[in-house]
Formats: structure tokens, sequence, C-alpha cells
């Protein structure tokens, strides 16, 4: 478990590693703190944040090293064997070689690559039967072109990551690192597990049983919130290739819809003139850009989103950068917005980076007395700091009040042995005026008239949401919608199929949760599964029925290598971008120091500053409960007990922490369970004075402290800004910030009454808010 | 003679609070109820459990455990809380050796809390009676429940499973299967108090691995360190030396 904050993945991940630990298995947690799950690992590997690439990649050396890589399941699965061309005075440079193969039909990623192969020792189509290819070395093609396999050049890659050098980067004994790749090379190696399940592979060819090599990774943002995110989980991913566990038995397994094509096949639109004045948006508002001509920009390369995302700034930026949203519409850059609307993100708290400056840009005017952000809607079930600033507030229900799916189209619950989607079903009335946001938006949708949400003639064509889950297609008659069970004008069919009006009932009969369990033959090796890709195909969860290869050398990102170095026929990087798309979009991972860090003056900001969010509370919702806040009321910097020593900082002291952006002031708690180079506290119990309906005095915004004040949501570019954050997806680089630490001193608080720092002038309550009483004795009503 | 108990298996206890909750959700609603709150919403709030889960660091960085430690009342089987109790309030169940407290009996005097060496009591303030763990005695016998159903409320609600429950007397049950056979030990014996609860350690799994298991006769280094052989036609030392 690398990179998991206590809180992430919440119940199923408790059960799951309970279960593992009592049927025997070795549980070792890479963390720079050990908390939660990681205080019942079998081995604590403290980590400094940032730098599990380093590690990952050091891994991967010591893997590649002494041959403890899955050779077979890189020769067929992946793109290992794959020749690459290597004359770097060719515009192919860096691209595989290519030749021309029978297709029978439109497909994704045609099999027109090529191996060198053993036997015979040529260049041949990959998968030949017989065939064996060359993982290492270089060769010549008939033509001289210069070619080597992706396995040679990540070999060539990891030379020099060493695990001495990781040990540097990491603060893990080399020993340790060399270890930890020798326990999972030897496991995924000798203890394989063989089930007795036959399926047939994309190349036609039987299989008696599934094999699986029983090593497996659980990660979360503590490895993906750095602006080197994305690269430290390609090195991830690719160790897990590399130890054949990917979708076997004991390994990473997937999770319908996946596995997708690589990339998947949605993307945004790519030219401005699909956003029209009182048009709806043409094409996708999310994708997956596969090459820079997927990107969504103007044509001088300048981005069209408010965010920045999908530009050459952040091209893969599957997310968006909600973080940059209200500082480039305060800054007008790309431009100026009259409209801001926010549901459930505490963007004047929590849920922003830089949160003193982003209030104050919520209420800015510009010169001639005009809000910078002139309208702003806040949708919240919760009395949260955000609605301080909204023009309108809009009073959300919780999720108790109301209709939700988790649906396929979107990050459904699915199992490892097939598509689950699930539903909520209102359990209380909705309390006041509250409304769920979801009848909000389709209420909006269909007084604007979008071409979803009414008929060519203009009429309604839902009622509310629990009618729009159920009669929404995603186009006319496609039978794809929100929920994949009990389709069918009967509930008859499932993942496809007509809209049924008795769908919701048919869930609330069945505990409000739809699975489809997968034969047992399509449930392993789904990338190169026959069958299941069929099924898959028939069911039309994916379009193309192909193998899905592992990409061990990226090609997607090659190619926005080779425009930013201006070769090929797709649109070109501005200049200012273009050494960034070039540095970054690397075909194989590597190891950079986080931007910020990058920025920052190590002696003066010695320290890494992380947050995470209490098991006893999910994400901030809630926090403000009578009882979960006896349990959390305040947080601590957590500090190792010789940094602060070393500081003359005991245990209880009020201090300083400071990073290059700004400046808290809170309690320091000494920790033996904290690396000597972080400090970490809980994330969203700080709370603003009055804030959540507790009183001003109450412990959150007195002695609680929120650390995002001293994260910034930018960073200095040469003479401009750029987000702080990933450079390939914009993922937002929470966890990157150095800061240092120091005593307050004697005379520094006038009254000698210390609460943190920053204060800001408490909430007021809203009209009809009711105080609350001193005393709580709460007896809740029995059932039946 | 039955002896209820919980066993708390701490290699696998995450510390999330679950059993917290949910143990204060089932009984402030019950007949050990109500478990009131002080400034709920204010300054240093405060108020009854009668399950906590305590958190603590041990040894020094980087060998250090951190160890979530649930603890509610440990039902002693030499409860030093009863006898100490001027009115009889603190009494000892002859038929499954719960520790439970008359309400009405009470008088608030903390006597036992002063008694009992484990801080098991907590004085609700707003009732003024002393209040403690019942070990959900009003689940246990409810017959009106599913079976699966009459267990303490922090058992059920355990998302590890750390909670077992059952009678320590009975040498077959899975709590005394699990204290025998996992290193179940009880909280500061030397007191002589006899907890009937029950903690496991945390156990640890390694791999060793020997030298020679590091490298095999089936290396796939030996296949992909081997390179391309040369072309025949290719020239030679050999075509051109003629010693
Ligand atoms: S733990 Fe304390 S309250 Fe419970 S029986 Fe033992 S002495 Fe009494
Ligand atoms: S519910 Fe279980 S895992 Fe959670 S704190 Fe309680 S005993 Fe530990």
């Amino acid at each position: 478990m690398i990179g998991t904050a206590e809180d992430h993945h919440s119940n199923p991940l408790k059960i799951a590693l309970s279960k593992f630990k009592r049927d025997g298995g070795r549980f070792i947690s890479i963390n720079p703190v050990r908390t939660g799950y990681s205080a019942i690992a079998d081995e604590w590997v403290p980590i400094r944040p940032g730098t599990d690439g380093a590690l990952l990649l050091a891994i991967i050396h010591e893997i590649i090293a002494t041959g403890l890589y899955d050779r077979e399941f890189l020769v067929q699965y992946s793109n290992a064997g794959q020749l690459i061309n290597v004359d770097e005075s060719n515009d192919e440079f860096g691209f595989f070689v290519r030749t021309e193969v029978p297709t029978e039909e439109a497909c994704y990623e045609p099999q027109d690559k090529l191996w060198w192969d053993r036997t015979t020792d040529r260049a041949v189509v990959t998968h030949q039967p017989g065939a064996d290819p060359f993982l290492l070395g270089e060769f010549n093609l008939p033509d001289g072109t210069p070619v080597k396999p992706a396995f040679q050049l990540l070999h060539e890659r990891v030379k020099e990551y060493t695990p001495e050098w990781a040990a540097q980067i990491t603060g893990i004994p080399a020993e340790t690192i060399r270890r930890l790749a020798h326990e999972m090379g030897v496991t995924a190696r000798d203890q394989k597990i063989e089930l007795p399940i036959a399926w047939t592979d994309s190349w036609g060819k039987e299989h008696d049983t599934v094999t699986g090599n029983p090593v497996a990774f659980h990660a979360m943002r503590g490895l993906a919130a750095h602006s080197n995110g994305f690269q430290t989980i390609r090195a991830m991913s690719i160790l897990m290739s590399l130890l054949g566990t990917i979708d076997r038995p004991g390994g990473f397994r997937h999770k319908a819809p996946f596995p997708r094509p690589i990339p998947p096949c949605a993307r945004t639109p790519n030219d401005p003139r699909a956003v029209q004045p009182n048009r709806p948006l043409d094409g996708m508002a999310l994708g997956w850009p596969s090459d820079p001509d997927d990107l969504f920009v103007n044509p001088d390369g300048s981005p069209v989103r408010i965010d920045k995302a999908f530009s050459w700034e952040y091209p893969l930026s599957v997310h968006g950068l909600m973080h940059n949203a209200i500082t480039n519409a305060w800054r007008g850059d790309p431009y100026r917005i009259d409209t801001l609307l926010i549901f459930m993100a505490n963007m004047a708290w929590n849920s922003t980076m830089n949160a003193v400056e982003v209030r104050k840009m919520l209420n800015d005017k510009t010169e001639d007395g005009e809000y910078k952000i002139p309208f702003l809607v806040v949708c919240d079930a919760f009395h949260s700091e955000m609605t301080a600033f909204a023009d309108l507030i809009l009073p959300d229900t919780t999720y108790l009040e109301r209709h939700d799916v988790m649906s396929m189209l979107d990050r459904p619950i699915s199992e490892f042995d097939g598509p689950v989607d699930s539903v909520r079903v209102p359990i209380l009335p909705p309390s006041g005026d509250c409304k769920p946001f979801q009848e909000v938006l389709i209420e909006l949708g269909t007084r604007l008239k979008l071409p979803a949400f009414v008929t060519r003639e203009g009429a309604r064509k839902f009622r509310d949401y629990p009618d729009f889950i159920v009669n929404w297609e995603s186009e006319p008659g496609s039978g794809i919608g929100f929920l994949a069970g009990w389709r069918g004008k009967g509930g008859e069919k499932s993942l496809r199929g007509e809209p049924n009006p008795n769908q919701w009932e048919m869930y609330r009969k069945n505990n409000c949760v739809f699975h489809y369990e997968l034969p047992k033959s399509y449930q392993y090796m789904r990338n190169w599964n026959k069958g299941y890709l069929e099924w898959s195909q028939r069911n039309r969860v994916t379009r193309y029925a192909e193998p899905i290869l592992i990409h061990l050398y990226s090609e997607v990102l090659q190619r926005f290598r080779a425009a930013a170095q201006g070769k090929g026929f797709s649109r070109k990087p501005p200049e200012s971008l273009k050494k960034r798309v070039e540095t970054y979009f690397d075909p194989l991972p590597f190891y950079y120091d986080p931007l910020e860090a990058q920025l920052t003056d190590k002696h003066k900001y010695p320290l890494a500053a992380v947050t995470q969010r209490p098991m006893a509370m999910y994400h901030s919702w809630d926090s403000q409960n009578a009882w979960l806040r006896q349990i959390h009321t305040h947080n601590y910097l957590y500090v190792n007990a010789r940094t602060a020593l070393r500081q003359g900082i005991a245990d209880g002291d009020w201090i300083w922490v400071e990073s290059q952006w700004g400046k808290v002031k809170c309690m320091a708690r000494h920790s033996e369970a904290v690396e000597p180079g972080t400090v970490w506290t809980w994330n969203a119990i700080g709370k603003a004075a009055g804030a959540w309906n507790l009183t001003p005095d109450a412990n959150e915004s007195q002695k609680g402290f929120l650390l995002n004040h001293l994260i910034s949501e930018e960073l200095p570019d040469g003479g401009s800004r750029i987000s702080n954050s990933d450079p390939i997806t914009g993922q937002a680089a929470w966890y990157d910030v150095r800061v240092r630490i120091s005593k307050v001193g004697a005379g520094e608080t006038a009254t000698g009454v210390q609460n943190t720092s920053p204060q800001f002038e408490p909430m007021k309550p809203y009209p009809g808010m009711k105080t609350r009483a001193a005393i709580l004795a709460f007896f809740g009503g029995k059932s039946k | 003679m039955t002896q209820l108990a919980l066993v708390i298996d701490l290699n696998v206890c995450v510390g999330c609070h679950a059993c917290v909750t949910s143990c204060k959700e089932w009984n402030t609603s019950g007949g050990a109820g109500t478990m009131g709150d002080q400034n709920p919403y204010g300054a240093d709030p405060t108020g009854t459990f009668f399950n906590r889960v305590q958190t603590f660091e041990v040894g020094e960085f980087p060998n250090t455990e951190t160890v979530h430690f649930p603890k509610s009342c440990l039902h002693c089987e030499e409860p030093p809380c009863v006898p100490v109790c001027p009115t009889g309030a603190s009494y000892k169940r002859k038929e499954d050796g719960i520790v439970l407290v008359d309400y009405d009996k009470c008088i608030g005097c903390k006597y036992c809390s002063w008694a009992c060496p484990y801080g098991a009591r907590e004085l609700d303030e707003q009732q003024r009676v002393m209040k403690k763990c019942t070990l959900c005695v009003d689940r246990i016998y409810d017959m009106t429940m599913a079976p699966e159903d009459r267990k303490p409320s922090c058992v059920k609600a355990c998302p590890t499973s750390a909670r077992l429950f059952g009678d320590v007397h009975d040498p077959a049950s899975e709590v005394s299967v699990a204290i025998r056979e996992s290193g179940g030990y009880a909280l500061m014996p030397e007191w002589g108090t006899h907890p009937a609860n029950h903690y496991l350690p945390r156990r640890k799994t390694r791999i060793k691995i020997h030298e020679d298991e590091l490298e095999r006769a089936d290396n796939p280094l030996k296949v992909d360190r081997q390179l391309p052989k040369p072309a025949m036609a290719e020239p030679t030392l050999d075509d051109v030396t003629t010693w």
C-alpha cells in the first residue's frame, strides 16, 4: 500500500485488509506517516513525500537486474518486445515501427507492430505463431533503420535508478529497497496461483488455467497529488506489469467498464467553435486526448476552457482543474465569466489551495466597482465557509433525502467479477426548503431548453430526476443509460436495453444494487481475453474487441513530445510551452523533483507538509457532527520528535508554519510515527469561526487550522504563472508544499490567549437557523 | 458459569471509531441511555461514551508501532468497582458475568470510577449517574432480533471484524480459541481484577528469502541477455589469419 491516506476507500478496504491479514498475507505500507491502515502493516516503510517515483523506479531497476520479471507475460501482453525507431534524425524517432497488416474491421490500435524474432533473427509482425521476440538489444531493419525493443529502452532508462540513488531521495535505505524488490519478484515468481479456469486469448490460443502472481498494489492520492504524480503512477503500473500481476488472481484486477482502450475513446471537442452562445457544448465536457489534435485549444494554442484543461499547459487533464477556476476567473485569464456555480465544493476553505487569497478573489472588485466574479451560486447541504460568499444559495439535501445513482457512466462500484452499479433512495423527507441538486439541474436544463431535456418541439422530456435516470439514453434508442440493471420494458435486460418504467422499484427490491457476474472464464486477463472482449463489445461497454496491450512505452506521450520538438503534422505547442511539453511527456517514466520543490530553497523550507482526513470522518461532510467532533475537535501539526526538539519545540507548543506562500499558527504534537522530513495534520478539522453552525469559539476555529493556507494554487513560471499541478494531467499538487516551523515567541500574543492564525470574521447564522441547545441528549425513535 | 466478554484483535483494528459511534448510537436510545453531550456544538464539547479508541505510538522512529486501542468496561471477574459501591447500584450478574449499574440506585458518588483501574466508567453529567458498557445486554437476549443481530452493537459495526464476542468460560467458543491460539492477554493482570475482555496482539508476517532463491535456472535474463547471432556472411578473423 503506497500513498494511501486513511480515509481512502473506506470500509471495503478495511474489510479487505483484515481478511488479507487473517489469510496470512504480508502487508507493507509505504507512507511518510504511520496511522490508520499503516498501523496494522507488517512493515512500515517511511518515505519522503513526492519521492515515490524514485522508489518505484529503483525497484524496477532491481527487478530487471535480477531477472525477476515475468518474461512470458511481458512478451504476450505488453509492448515490451515491440520495436521502436531510434534514429534521431528521423521524424518517426521514438515511434513504433509499423507494417501493413490486413485488418478486418475498424480498430483502435491495429496489431501492426514488429518484434525482432529470436529464432529467425529478423523482424516479424508481433504475436506470430512460433515467434519469440528479443526484449533486449539493438537491431537494424532491412532499410537500415536502427530499432530497439521497448523493454531495452526501459532497461536503459532505469540503469541509473539504482537503490543507492533512490535511497538519497526517498530516505529509504538501499538495502530495504532491494529487499522489497526481491520479496515482490520472488513471491510473484514462486507463489503462483493456478485456477482451473479455461479461457481463450485474443490470438485464439486456448488456456486451461488462469495464472496469478500474488503481489498487489494499492495506491491513492499520496502518489497522484504531486506534480510528478503521473510519471510516478506510470512507474507503478510498469512495475505491476513487470511482475505480471495485471488482471490476474492475487493482483491488480479490473473493474467494469475497464479495461478500455488506451486511452479510452471519449474526447472533448478540439475546436473553439464547439462553444457557441445559447447552444450546448458540442461534445463531451471531459475526455481523453490521445494526440495534440485532440486538445481543446484556440488556433493560437491558447486554452478554451476557464480551467485551461485539455490545453498545452495540462494536456491530459481528464478531471479538469477545478482548483484554478476561481483564480483564472478572477484574473480574467483566459477570460472573465459572469456566473460561477459551485456544487458541494468548499472553495472558500478546505477544497481550495491558498484559501486566504481565494477568499479575497471571491469578493474582489474591478476599478469600476463591479465584482470580478459577478454572480456566485453555491449549492451546499451545510452552512459551509463557501456559502458566505454566495449571491444565491441553493440549499441541497444530504444523500439521505434524495435519489442518487452510482452509474456505469461515472465511476460505478463494480466488483472484480463484473459490473455493479447502485442507487440511493430517500429515507427521509427533505428538510426546510432543500431541493436535491439533481432536480435543480434538470429544471435548469429544461428551462434552458437543452436538447437532452426537451423534445424537438421544445416540450419537457423529464418530470424529475428519477424519471430522467430511467428514460435518458446516450442517444435515441441506444439502450445505454445511467443504470445497467433491469433495463428493457419489463426489466429483463442487463447493461443495454429500452428504458424500464419500474427500474427504481427493481433496484429498491434488490437492496439498491445491480450486480452482473461475468462467467468465470471472463473474469481474468480481460485485456487479452477474447471471450470477455467480445462480450464487452456485444454489450456496447467498449467499441472494440481487440487486445489491449499494456503500454510499457507510451506512444501517446511520445506524440506530444514529438510535437513539442516540431516534428510531424499535428498541432504544435506555443513557443513558451515547448520545453515543458518536451520534458514531461516522456514515453518512459522518469523521476523529477516536484515543481514546487524545484522552485524552493530547501534549506530555508526543509520540511514537506501533507494532510489526510481522519477515518472517523469521510471527507469533511458531517465533521461538525456532535459525536464525531468529540473524536477530533481540533488538529495539531504532527512533527517528528527529534525534528521538533532540534528547534526547541516541545510537545503542545504553539508554532508558526511557513511556506513560501503563507503562514499559519497552530500547536505542535511530537510523533514517532512520521518521517523526520515531514510534518502533517488532519485536513478539514479546522473551520472558520461560526461556520457549520458551530459557535464562533468552537475548538475547530480557535485551535484547529487549515494547511491549505500554505499551498499555492499557482507557481511562478518565467514571467507568468502556471497551475501548481502535474504538467501532464493537471492533477492538483496538494502534497508538494515545503515549509519551515518555528516556535511562537513569548511576546507574540497581546492577550496571552493563544488561538490559531489566520482568523476570519465569524460567519453569521442565516435567518431561520436554530441556535443549538447546550446539552444534547439524543434518543432515537425505534423503527417498526 | 458463563462469562460474556469481548476479545479485540489489535492485529486488524485500524482505529476507525465505528465501534465508538455505533455504541453510542445504540445505547443512547436504549435502556442505558441517554448518553448526553455538553456543548455539543460549542467550545470543548464533551459527552458520555461507553467505548473509546485511544491511539498510542510505541517505540522510536523508524521502529514505531502505532496501536489503536479500543477500550470499554472489561467486565472483570473480580471487579473492584462493585464492592465499593455504597448503594449496591454496581453489580455483577451471576448468569453471564456482565457488570452493570442500576441507575435507580446510583447516587453518582464516583467511588466505582475511582476503584476501576482502567478508567472504564464515565459519569453522565446530565443524569448524574455512572455509566459504562453493558455488553449491549438489551440486544444480546432480544428474541425479536435476528440471531445474527444479538451481538453488541460495536461487534456488528466493526468493519475489520476485530471485535469478537462470546463466553470466555466455554473452552470451545470462538473467543476462547482466539485467546488460546493467538496469544490473547488481559490488561494489567497484576491488579487481580481478572478482566473478562481480552486483547489479541499484533502478529507479523515476514518473508525470508534465501540467496539461492533469487536466481533460478529459468531466469529470463538467460534468454534476454543472449544477443543475436552475427550474419554468416560477415567477415571473421578466421578468414584472414593464416598461421
Ligand atoms: S473494567 Fe472497571 S468498570 Fe469494568 S468491571 Fe472492571 S473495574 Fe469495573
Ligand atoms: S470498529 Fe473495529 S477497526 Fe474500527 S476502531 Fe473499533 S475495533 Fe477498531
